[in-house]
């Protein structure tokens, strides 16, 4: 099976989850990546040695950018030349558009956000999360080529084999695009929840702690973020000790305490970090099931009750402003930081 | 302006959702409008109150889907449109791309439609973006805030690096998030509105479309099993008592 690898990259930090795609890929056959963008020699030599059987560069000022036209029309037109059986994409806010956009000009489909992929005598079978991750359904497609997008996380990640090495070659792009980025503005946080080995996380109890004072002339709800903030601030604290992201409830998220791009559990954020760490957080259905691939959970919380102590390995009832920058310094000392 | 909202009915996000035979339940919960479609009827209706216009909520699938559109017009929405067939009873996103572009081009006129993100439901997220893509119109995902400028729009992307400022030309398609602003609740008025409203049933005849080929087709439904571990309560005396006990479980699992 020929199987074309998108790496997925911002400003050239590629997406980890690229690489765990080209590793299934060479798990069925060959596989070609292909970069979009400009100064992308440093992906390339990566991509060669995470084992690209060939690396395709559509290298153009006009995909530095991410416009979805551009990207779709330039995937479309690389597929005419190269005629996969298979286009695989992690999946990111970007490739789930425009893998949908390239799928109605290629008259093909889009398995989106597979957890598992195995071919069966020639057919490919999948498996992805449905209903917020309640139910997963099988699922394949009939059209050519199958285009799929794999959850980060959910597939093992090749090992970097140093000494392979190879020469690039070059497709043309189809840049055209009726939009134009105008700029941006400074991300909110570096590391992406979904990516992260490590996530800690806070819910409503980050705002529970009724020792602080909150600066005068705040009103309720001001004061109540302005809490939460004191909790977050311990939270990031030890996520950063650990190496780690943020996460957040979705109570969290609706108080306004932390932005949304935090939050955990709901749609399209079932997560599969190595350790989850919830503070102050109940557990709804929904967060409960977007941690359910999480290796190891730690649940920190003040109510006993809590349904998140059903789902943790370890558990620790007691006050997260307590708790938090204790494991804080003693993760520094065993850790050695 | 002239902006179509996208809807869809789906089980409540609370719901205990199971499959069995090839059926999925959610037992008693009741059937919402999908959360992230009412950010996308939201970011309509400030359009229009800023710039005037009308806003028609669009649904593409059985007579319950009727609700959700009630639920739009309870919100403010101008008018409503079911799509609904006996032969899309296996949809995939592309045939639903195309079946909502062909109603989008027969209300006419268009200048924005705006999809939420995606549906708690199938959840694929493709269908705003493939329906952009057949009718030809610009892009414009993860979309949290909108501001029109002389015959287009520039807009704010939510990103998972931050935010993008985009420009594009109209007519565009337009997924919304979270950043757009909380979901007005439904007026009273606006309830007894819906309530009497009547919403056109438009059939795939109506739309001078064909019975739609699925080429993404479900062939199972597994429910994953429920994670029942016992959990062990850390105690000690002291916070950092505790937090040594538990860094060195933690360890142990040799997880990190």
């Amino acid at each position: 099976m020929k199987t074309l690898v998108y790496i997925d990259h911002f400003k050239t930090v590629v997406q980890p989850a690229s690489w765990e795609a080209l590793g299934v890929a060479k798990t069925l056959g060959t596989a070609a990546a292909i970069v979009f963008g400009t100064g992308l020699d440093e992906i390339c030599k990566t991509a060669f040695e995470m084992g690209a059987d060939e690396v395709l560069l559509a290298e153009d000022a006009g995909l530095v950018d991410y416009r979805a036209e551009a990207f779709a029309s330039t995937l479309v037109s690389i597929c005419a030349s190269q005629s996969p059986d298979l286009i695989l994409l992690p999946t990111t806010t970007r490739t789930r558009e425009f893998a949908a956009m390239a799928a109605i000009d290629l008259s093909t489909g889009v398995l989106v956000d597979l957890t598992s992929l195995t071919a069966e005598g020639g057919q490919l079978k999948a498996t992805r999360p449905i209903y917020e991750g309640k139910l997963e359904e099988q699922v394949v497609c009939s059209g050519k080529p199958v285009i799929a997008t794999l959850r980060g996380r959910a597939f093992p990640r090749p090992a970097r084999d140093p000494d392979r090495a190879g020469t690039p070659s070059r497709l043309p792009a189809k840049a055209e695009s009726p939009t134009s980025v105008v700029g941006y503005e400074v991300a909110e946080q570096a590391l992406n929840v979904s990516d992260a080995s490590v996530v800690v996380s806070g819910g409503r109890g980050a705002s529970n702690n009724p020792a602080l004072t909150p600066p005068s002339g705040l009103d309720e709800r001001g004061s109540e973020i302005w809490r939460a903030q004191q909790g977050f601030k311990l939270i990031g604290d030890l996520a950063a000790v650990l190496g780690g992201a943020v996460g957040a409830s979705r109570a969290a998220v609706d108080g306004g305490y932390i932005p949304y791009s935090h939050q955990v559990g709901q749609t399209g954020r079932v997560i599969a970090p190595d350790l989850y760490i919830a503070c102050g957080i109940s557990g709804a259905i929904q967060h409960i099931v977007g941690i359910r691939s999480a290796k190891l959970v730690v649940a920190i919380n003040k109510d006993a009750e809590a349904p998140i102590f059903r789902v943790a390995r370890y558990g620790v009832i007691g006050d997260l402003f307590e708790v938090v920058p204790a494991l804080s310094e003693a993760f520094k000392k065993k850790l050695g930081k | 302006m002239k902006i179509i909202a996208c809807v869809k009915q789906v089980p409540d996000s609370e719901a205990k959702v199971s499959a069995s035979g090839g059926q999925i339940s959610w037992g008693e919960s009741p059937l919402v409008i999908n959360p992230f479609d009412e950010y996308a009827v939201e970011g309509a209706l400030l359009q229009k109150e800023a710039h005037g216009g009308t806003v028609t909520a669009l649904c593409l699938g059985p007579e319950s889907g009727k609700e959700a559109l009630k639920h739009a017009l309870a919100m403010g929405a101008d008018e409503a449109i079911l799509i609904s067939d006996s032969a899309l009873e296996r949809l995939d996103t592309q045939s639903a791309a195309r079946i909502l572009a062909a109603a989008i081009t027969r209300i006419g006129g268009v200048d924005m439609v705006m999809f939420g993100r995606q549906t708690l439901d199938d959840g694929s997220g493709l269908t705003a973006a493939q329906t952009a893509r057949v009718l030809g119109w610009p892009m414009l995902g993860f979309v949290g805030h909108i501001e029109l400028e002389g015959t287009g729009l520039q807009v704010t992307r939510v990103i998972e690096e931050g935010r993008q400022n985009v420009r594009a030309p109209l007519p565009a398609v337009l997924s919304i998030v979270q950043s757009i602003g909380e979901p007005r609740y439904p007026s009273f008025i606006g309830i007894r509105k819906a309530a009497k409203a009547t919403i056109p049933m438009w059939s795939l005849a109506d739309l001078g479309a064909s019975a739609p080929v699925a080429i993404v087709s479900r062939t199972g439904l597994i429910t994953p099993p429920t994670r029942e571990i016992k959990c062990e309560v850390i105690g000690g005396d002291s916070p950092a008592a505790i937090a040594k006990t538990l860094v060195d479980k933690i360890l142990a699992e040799k997880v990190l």
